[in-house]
């Protein structure tokens, strides 16, 4: 299948180049349609994505155990906060106990919880959507997998980069490091990954 | 601003970015909210927004909105709430100084899960801290207090 859509690709950029070429020629106009991305690119396009993810700001509420993490050192969350029935934590002790509407004022300091308009929450328990501890391959695979990533599709999955809790994550507030690849470079590789079939290292 | 306190609608001269706990405390006098660590990481500044706690000491209180606040002092409109009642049987009280936030926390939970488990209540008071170390008293005094509200609504 892999073999396949690599194949296509390759069509796909010998047609773009011959087509260039009788535009050059005074042929009919050119079609903004880019060429599709070879698997190589799509591999290194996973890269960026990868690096993303592993990032503190999106790993710490995507663990391998039911206790979120916290800070740029991935530490354990304070008080025993735990997913919950539904992600929202447990009666009590919901998330949005303390992480409030929007990331709390500088005057406040450093060592407040960071907040944001949609509600807090991690992964619900039927759909953990683990990202601690898995490596680029395997993680990549559940990326794409709809029945692991929250039932997405690719179009759903490009709408996630701009979920406000994942923004966020370019926004974290004082005393926290900020996703390192600015925002328009992860959603550039995520279509370059996603034009070129979606490949996943072995 | 206005805000909706134990009830009431309250206009408040704050700035906006000002805690909802010193909007509490200072302008309005309802101090039996408690200032304890000022990061949310205590439990003491403890109040129900639209009845779940919430820790009013990281809260802007422009955030607050058209939103319910209820504090200590208004927990029950008829007397001591189940929960206070329970307190004062279990004896659960030593310094105090964070029970308000205790006790808010706790009637969450009880009208949440009416029999709460030992487990359901570990949970749900892991973000209130005791120095005083009343923690077994508090757990003692949930289940009483759970019972309470049992009897008081047949």
């Amino acid at each position: 299948m892999r073999h396949g859509l690599f194949v296509t690709s390759a069509l796909a950029a010998v047609a773009a180049v011959t087509f260039g070429s009788l535009v050059s020629c005074g042929g009919p106009p050119a079609s903004s349609t880019p060429p599709v991305p070879t698997r190589e690119q799509g591999l290194a396009a996973w890269g960026t994505i990868n690096t993303v993810l592993q990032h503190p700001r999106c790993r710490n509420c995507h663990p391998s155990g039911d206790a979120p993490l916290q800070g740029d050192d991935s530490r354990p969350h304070v008080m025993n906060v735990q997913r919950g029935p539904e992600g929202e934590g447990r009666i009590g002790e919901q998330c949005t106990a303390c992480h409030g509407p929007a990331n709390p004022p500088a005057s406040y300091g450093e060592h407040t919880p960071p907040g944001e308009a949609k509600p807090w929450h991690m992964p619900p328990p039927d759909m953990k959507m683990v990202i601690v501890g898995m490596a680029p391959g395997p993680l990549c695979e559940q990326v794409k997998d709809p029945s692991r990533n929250g039932h997405k599709d690719m179009k759903a999955l490009r709408e996630h980069w701009d979920d406000p809790l994942v923004t966020w994550g370019w926004n974290p507030g004082l005393g926290r490091a900020p996703v390192p690849i600015p925002h328009d470079q992860l959603v550039a590789a995520f279509e370059t990954w996603s034009a070129a079939g979606a490949p996943c290292p072995q | 601003m206005k805000l909706h306190i134990n009830g009431t609608v309250r206009d408040v001269e704050e700035p906006g970015d000002t805690p909802l706990l010193w909007v509490l405390r200072d302008e309005l006098g309802l101090v039996g909210t408690k200032f304890g660590c000022g990061m949310a990481q205590c439990g003491a500044c403890t109040v129900h927004l639209d009845g779940k706690p919430t820790r009013s000491c990281v809260l802007p209180a422009a955030s607050v909105g058209d939103r319910h606040v209820t504090t200590i002092e208004g927990l029950s409109k008829d007397g001591p709430h189940a929960v206070q009642k329970a307190w004062l049987e279990a004896d659960v009280v030593q310094c105090g100084y964070c029970q308000s936030g205790q006790l808010m926390t706790a009637a969450a939970l009880i009208e949440a899960k009416p029999d709460p488990t030992d487990n359901d209540i570990d949970a749900a008071m892991s973000g209130n801290v005791c120095r005083c170390g009343t923690y077994q008293r508090v757990r003692e005094a949930i289940h009483l207090a759970a019972k309470i509200r049992k009897g008081a609504a047949k």
